[in-house]
């Protein structure tokens, strides 16, 4: 690790202050930057802490519906109180361990973009709103690639505003060795139509099948899929599995996650 | 027997009371004062010629005390190879140098060229970075085949190829061996890879170097299965320190697995280091350290022929196989694929003819040595792979085809044809038992049930047989070992009645400090918490060579039992004196010395007082005191043997395996501790599962190794694996050791990935995918699903 400084700000005022100043870097649950400061693979002149700042944590309902996570609310918060979004709270409770749920939030989650976490997929497949402190983001337009995303220099995602749907459900292949998801689907059925978001198969990260959305809109069950086949290009060939399988997958993931969803 | 623990029971583990009270006191606990830190460059290329490395900027840093290249260790030895293995022609092995630190060329990924010490561990990797290497990288050579079939690109340019040796077991067999092929009704033949792993043991290499400039004594403080050989290894070859002018202490150590058998360089650096700056030098290895530079384990591309006729019975095995050794031959690396492979691979077997063909060969990669079975992994599965090829091939079931060919118990001692003598066993039993155990009766209910849900469940088994202990020394020596195998403990019976006993053996995780003390106790009939083990510090403990290859009970345990038979003869002495009788009139019994046919008694304690106030004693006769030091040369190896079976259901849309069952019929000879038995099974097959399912050291065609980090090396987790059913009731005690013990410690590692991958193949074979007779391991559901595919 290499020498920083830190700084645990108790107000976005101050947090947005701090992330000013030069190689700021925004320090959500730590669950990745820390590992990586330890490998000294980055060396920020200053650590901005957010978990001293309560008013970016917590879950409400707003008055349109939707289900608002504080951007630094951990998994384990989500877990325990997404219950509006049973899907939501469920993938949040299957990530990582019981220490990365109770120190990782989804701000921070979302403002890296590993192409192998899960929350993206939900966000994608809900259409959620990705809120900062200078604007609030579609996740089509967030969303920008592997660790990309559409965050300014910084900018503090303070929330996260998810459509509650009819039906949902979340299915993650396990990566054997890093247990993150090698494939995970996220479907979502909405009064105006399904949305399934898959994450970990793509070298381009996050994106929705939108073949499958289709035909799922027209027809909420695994066999309105059994015809169609995931595209392979661009998706992650490697040691765990070849792009073919990880298109497969896809399929598979798909056809449980409706299922599951009922 | 003693009240608190005696020989078969199921005493719980002592030494686990400050492992999990975090009062353990491994080599990184130790703080010496004025400690400097030490951090290792390490090759970024797999195979490299050094040009220059400029360390002034570096040695200008914070807090920087001292920078180290190769150069500094070139008026050194080379840690060498343990084995002398000779090639099919006569012609001894390439033994090319392993230097403290890389000169010349760097070889492997990981080759540590520079150490830099520091004040504080972060300056030292701060200045490290600032270390300016000149490296010109060369291509790497990564390939097994490759590296034999061109012998132009070399890991050392100073020998005229790749291959250490060409090694043939038993060459005068070769020809019958063939000539059996040549006629036999039927032949099956399989290629198969026995895969990479990397240890991982959970507590990372470690070493402290001291030394003391007023006597100019060295301590090295080392994370060591065996730190006599570790000090002789330094001694002897690579330092040309004086035995008596070093100790070498490994305090409590995190786990082996084989990995901390050998010495490394980073030990010679702290204590070169230490010397030069007259100050204690610390290095503990960071996991990534750990993931590049430990020795890896396994490695083996196989082919394996068996000839049978058509009844299933076998008439011949052939094998050839490439063994990596990687860049450097650790200690024995040559060992592990020969004589720990090639003599096993007659298996519990009765089959009367085989040869093995053994090309050990460099590579940029990370040296390769003995990893929890070492070399008997590799040949059980090489053979119970192709048994149940045989048996399917031939349409007979592959639990009655291995009940054809097993060693019946009435033939007992059998010689193999590939040069060992098992003193014992019944292998029949262990499988029949195994047939009970896991009920084989109702698999086909249970493979009912898992197709209901959409699964296919297979049943997969393995006969295996071992050899541990490895011995006797004036054979292992004609072999080509440069080491005695023998073993020794020191029983020293305290004046007030404590003892404590001194093993060569190390403990790492085994239990030592527990199932010692049973069999003294139950020896000498005193509690066993009044009896201590004292083990790792050459300054305290008799010339022992260590703990692996499941020897410790066997060889250190037999001269542990041999010193306390000689205490037991001179407290029949004492207590004769005492007592005024004859010495032949002395029994002892329930920890008392007694006239025979008399009420005349002296307890063990009123002996040991004796022993050390001797007031009333034959001084005249015998010497005081009661201290009794056993050396311990087994006459032959010991052979535990078992039968496992392994049922899985395999997701069929996404190749996913999961264990459902896993039986283990064991005989490991007489048990002393059943509940420590029963967790090294436990362990050992959690390793086995590991191997077969998930681990792989995988290095990329550039010599990066792609498996560094437990972001893509896969360990077993306690969802990979089953509740385990053990049995060990068929146990026939080893016929020439005292304690009738043979060696648990490996047994799971090595019986358990064929189980598995047999399972696995079964249930694709019985879902109809009739053209699947294999799977690479790991199988890996990526693996599975693609060879369920077309």
């Amino acid at each position: 690790m290499y020498d920083f400084g830190f700084v645990r700000p108790t107000t976005l005022a101050d947090a947005v202050k701090a992330m000013a100043a030069e190689d700021a870097q925004a320090l959500g649950g730590g669950q990745t930057l820390i590992p990586t400061l330890k490998s000294r693979l980055a060396s920020p002149a200053l650590l901005v802490s957010l978990n001293g700042i309560a008013e970016i944590k917590g879950i409400c309902r707003n008055d349109a519906g939707h289900l608002c996570i504080g951007g630094g609310t951990t998994h384990a918060a989500v877990a325990a109180g997404g219950g509006d979004y049973p899907a939501l709270a469920a993938l949040a409770g299957g990530i990582g361990d019981p220490a990365v749920r109770n120190r990782g939030t989804i701000g921070g989650s979302l403002a890296n973009n590993d192409p192998a976490a899960c929350y993206p997929a939900a966000v994608l497949a809900s259409g959620a709103v990705v809120v900062t402190n200078t604007r609030q983001i579609k996740a089509e337009d967030y969303f920008q690639g592997m660790f990309t995303t559409a965050l300014e220099p910084g900018e503090i995602i303070i929330e996260v505003k998810f459509p509650v749907p009819q039906k949902a459900n979340y299915q993650k292949f396990l990566q054997p060795a890093s247990r993150f998801a090698m494939v995970g689907v996220f479907v979502a059925k909405y009064a105006d139509g399904v949305r399934v978001a898959v994450t970990g198969a793509s070298n381009g990260g996050v994106f929705r099948w939108k073949a499958a959305e289709k035909a799922l809109s027209a027809d909420f069950s695994a066999a309105a899929i059994g015809g169609l086949s995931a595209s392979a290009d661009n998706l992650i060939a490697d040691l765990h599995g070849s792009a073919v399988y990880r298109a497969h997958l896809i399929k598979v993931m798909t056809g449980r996650a409706v299922t599951a969803a009922g | 027997m003693p009240k608190d623990g005696g020989i078969g029971e199921s005493t719980k583990r002592r030494e686990d009371i400050r492992f999990l009270t975090g009062e353990g006191r491994y080599t990184h606990d130790i703080e010496l004062r004025g400690q400097a830190y030490v951090a290792f460059l390490r090759s970024n290329v797999a195979h490299g010629r050094i040009k220059g490395i400029d360390t002034r900027a570096a040695a200008a840093m914070p807090g920087v005390l001292a920078i180290f290249t190769g150069e500094d260790f070139t008026g050194m030895g080379g840690n060498p190879a343990g084995w002398l293995i000779q090639s099919r022609g006569g012609e001894a092995m390439k033994e090319p140098k392993r230097p403290v630190l890389a000169h010349g060329k760097v070889r492997h990924v990981g080759d540590a060229y520079a150490a830099v010490v520091a004040e504080t561990l972060e300056q030292a990797r701060d200045a490290a970075e600032a270390v300016v290497a000149d490296i010109e990288e060369l291509p790497a050579i990564v390939d097994m085949a490759a590296a034999v079939a061109n012998p132009d690109h070399r890991v050392h340019d100073e020998i005229g190829n790749n291959v250490c040796f060409d090694w043939g077991w038993i060459e005068d067999n070769r020809a019958a061996v063939d000539a059996a092929f040549a006629s036999a009704p039927h032949v099956s033949t399989l290629e198969l890879t026995n895969n990479r792993l990397i240890p991982n043991a959970m507590e990372p290499r470690a070493s402290i170097g001291d030394y003391d400039p007023g006597t100019g004594d060295y301590k090295l403080y080392t994370t060591s299965q065996n730190p006599h050989l570790t000090r002789l290894l330094i001694a002897a070859f690579v330092m040309a320190i004086p035995e008596n002018k070093l100790t070498v202490i490994a305090p409590d150590v995190g786990g082996g697995f084989g990995s901390k058998i050998y010495h490394y360089g980073e030990e010679a650096v702290v204590l070169a280091a230490a010397k030069r700056l007259k100050r204690p030098v610390k290095w503990v290895a960071d996991r990534s350290e750990s993931f590049l530079s430990d020795a890896h384990g396994r490695d083996h591309v196989t082919k394996i022929q068996l000839a049978c006729d058509m009844q299933g019975n076998m008439l011949a095995v052939r094998t050839e196989t490439l063994a990596n050794v990687g860049a450097y031959l650790s200690n024995f690396s040559t060992a592990t694929p020969t004589f720990l492979h090639g003599t096993l691979m007659a298996g519990p077997y009765k089959t009367p003819l085989v040869y093995v063909n053994v090309k050990a060969v460099f590579t940029n990669t990370a040296p390769v040595d003995a990893y929890r079975g070492a070399g008997r992994p590799e040949a059980t599965y090489s053979l119970e792979r192709i048994v149940d090829i045989a048996a399917r091939e031939l349409g007979i079931d592959p639990w009655e085809m291995r009940k054809r060919n097993l060693i019946q118990a009435d033939q007992f001692p059998y010689t193999t044809p590939v040069g060992l003598v098992y003193d014992t066993g019944n292998y029949p039993a262990t499988l029949a038992k195994l047939e009970q155990i896991a009920d084989k009766a109702g698999f086909a209910k249970r493979a009912a049930a898992s197709k209901a849900k959409g699964k296919l469940r297979g049943l997969g088994l393995s006969t295996w047989i071992e050899a541990c202990g490895i011995a006797p020394s004036n054979l292992v020596g004609v072999l080509g070992a440069r080491v005695g195998l023998y073993d020794a403990a020191t029983v020293r019976v305290n004046a007030t009645g404590n003892i404590s006993v001194m093993v060569g053996a190390h403990s790492h995780g085994q239990g030592h400090e527990t199932v010692f003390p049973q069999i003294v106790a139950d020896m000498l009939g005193v509690p066993a918490s009044s009896i201590d083990i004292v083990h790792g510090d050459t300054s305290k403990i008799p010339f022992g060579m260590g703990s692996y290859g499941s020897r410790s009970l066997a060889v250190c345990g037999t001269a542990m039992v041999k010193a306390v038979d000689k205490i037991i003869a001179k407290g029949k002495k004492i207590a004769a004196h005492m007592l005024e009788a004859a010495e032949g009139d002395i029994e002892f019994k329930d920890g008392s010395f007694a006239v025979a046919g008399t009420d005349k008694k002296k307890s063990f304690g009123e002996i040991a007082f004796s022993a050390y106030v001797p007031h009333n004693y034959p001084l005249e006769t015998l010497e005081p005191g009661l201290e009794e030091t056993a050396f311990y040369d087994p006459a032959n190896f010991t052979y535990p043997a078992g039968a496992y079976a392994c049922e899985v259901e395999v997701d069929p849309d996404t190749g996913k395996v999961q264990i459902m069952s896993f039986a283990a019929a064991d005989d490991f000879g007489n048990v002393i501790n059943p509940m420590i038995v029963e967790g090294q099974v436990h362990g050992g097959v959690g390793q086995g599962i590991g191997q077969a399912l998930l681990e792989l050291g995988h290095y990329d065609a550039n010599g990066q190794l792609l498996t560094g980090s437990y972001m893509d090396y896969a360990m077993p987790r306690a969802d990979d694996v089953p509740f385990y059913t053990t049995d060990h009731s068929c146990n026939t005690p080893c016929t020439h050791n005292p304690l009738g013990a043979k060696g648990c410690g490996e047994a799971g590692a090595i019986g358990s990935p064929p189980a598995v991958v047999n399972a696995v193949v079964d249930a694709l074979q019985r879902g109809g995918m009739k053209h699947v007779n294999h799977v690479e391991m790991p199988l890996s559901p990526a693996r599975v699903w693609a060879a369920m595919q077309k």
